[in-house]
């Protein structure tokens, strides 16, 4: 259900932009997700065009550019990713501690109107 | 012609700012608050109920509970002490930092000293949203089963705080406290842990004494 509350979040934010830029039309939206972040594109999609009719964004096509997870290692010091989707220790070391350098964004960079 | 429009926000960034507001309202109120958030029927309420019936004759406590439907949640914490908020989400499956502002205007903050929101009981989505509470507590509990940091690492990563509730049910439930315990490390070092039962008192304690130095040092400081 939380992607209801996102998608009405992102018309909010475009329709916004929209206006300040006196757009009659918003054409394309370019959403930038990380991998750690729990959105799902399908869901998102779904509501879009439910929540978006007789607003500046109806029939906008939603462009979603996923960033992949990375994390240094605190043990050695390389970086490494999602293994299959899945949080692992280190494959190098096996160290459990380690930072995310990317993979939490989570926003609207850009729009297209006319 | 079609232009291309610079936004570069973040999706969430209405709630957060809202969050930082609210932490600023509690703050002014000297009041310390805290998000406890868990899976359904992990005992979010029962550990409220264990927490008044110790700390509600000693500091006045406002329970703000998140629900689907129902006040079953406010009316427990109203029998125990507390002065209580239902906030029903109507559906959505987490609490926001705007239905938390709607339901602090139903509290004089000035006249307590701790806040405990229940959130909606969920371990995916109440991650997301930031309330602007001091601390954000989860609730696991042993019949969960061992295996929930691995599943729901966004939750365990961002917490300040973990009860691990229903230790009186390890002898009946295939649950590896190591194996837990290993994924939680990982996901969140060295953070604050209360095992405890909220059925049978054993733990709650350590967690109040931990409660206890929080409320207080709001009120000095």
């Amino acid at each position: 259900m939380h992607e209801l509350a996102i998608t009405e979040q992102i018309a909010k934010i475009a329709n916004k932009h929209g206006e300040k830029n006196k757009a009659s039309k918003i054409t394309d939206l370019y959403l930038v997700i990380g991998e750690l972040s729990t959105v799902i594109d399908d869901s998102v999609q779904f509501y879009w065009d439910l929540i978006t009719e007789n607003t500046l964004c109806e029939g906008a096509k939603l462009h979603f550019k996923r960033i992949p997870a990375v994390f240094r290692c605190n043990g050695c010091n390389k970086e490494y990713n999602l293994v299959q989707g899945e949080l692992t220790p280190c494959p190098h070391c096996q160290s459990t501690s380690m930072d995310i350098l990317q993979g939490k964004e989570f926003h609207l960079d850009s729009i297209n109107i006319i | 012609m079609v232009k291309n429009v610079s936004v570069v926000e973040k999706i969430l960034s209405a709630n957060d700012q809202l969050a930082v507001e609210i932490r600023q309202q509690l703050d002014n109120s000297s009041i310390f608050s805290m998000n406890l958030m868990a899976s359904p029927g992990a005992g979010k309420t029962s550990l409220i109920e264990r927490t008044l019936h110790k700390l509600a004759a000693l500091y006045e406590i406002a329970v703000i509970d998140g629900d689907v439907a129902t006040s079953i949640d406010a009316d427990r914490a109203a029998k125990a002490g507390a002065t209580a908020v239902q906030i029903n989400t109507g559906g959505q499956c987490h609490i926001d930092a705007n239905m938390l502002r709607i339901a602090l205007n139903e509290l004089d903050l000035e006249n307590f000293d701790l806040l405990l929101v229940e959130n909606v009981g969920n371990l995916i989505c109440p991650a997301s949203f930031q309330l602007g509470t001091h601390k954000n507590i989860l609730i696991a509990s042993i019949p969960e089963g061992d295996d929930k940091p691995y599943k729901y690492p966004a939750m365990y990563q961002d917490v300040d705080a973990l009860i691990i509730n229903k230790i009186d049910l390890l002898p009946y439930v295939d649950f590896d406290m190591a194996y837990f315990e290993k994924g939680v490390q990982f996901l969140n070092p060295n953070l604050v842990t209360f095992p405890l039962s909220c059925r049978t008192g054993e733990g709650i304690q350590a967690w109040i004494s931990w409660l206890t130095g929080l409320i207080k040092n709001t009120k000095t400081t």
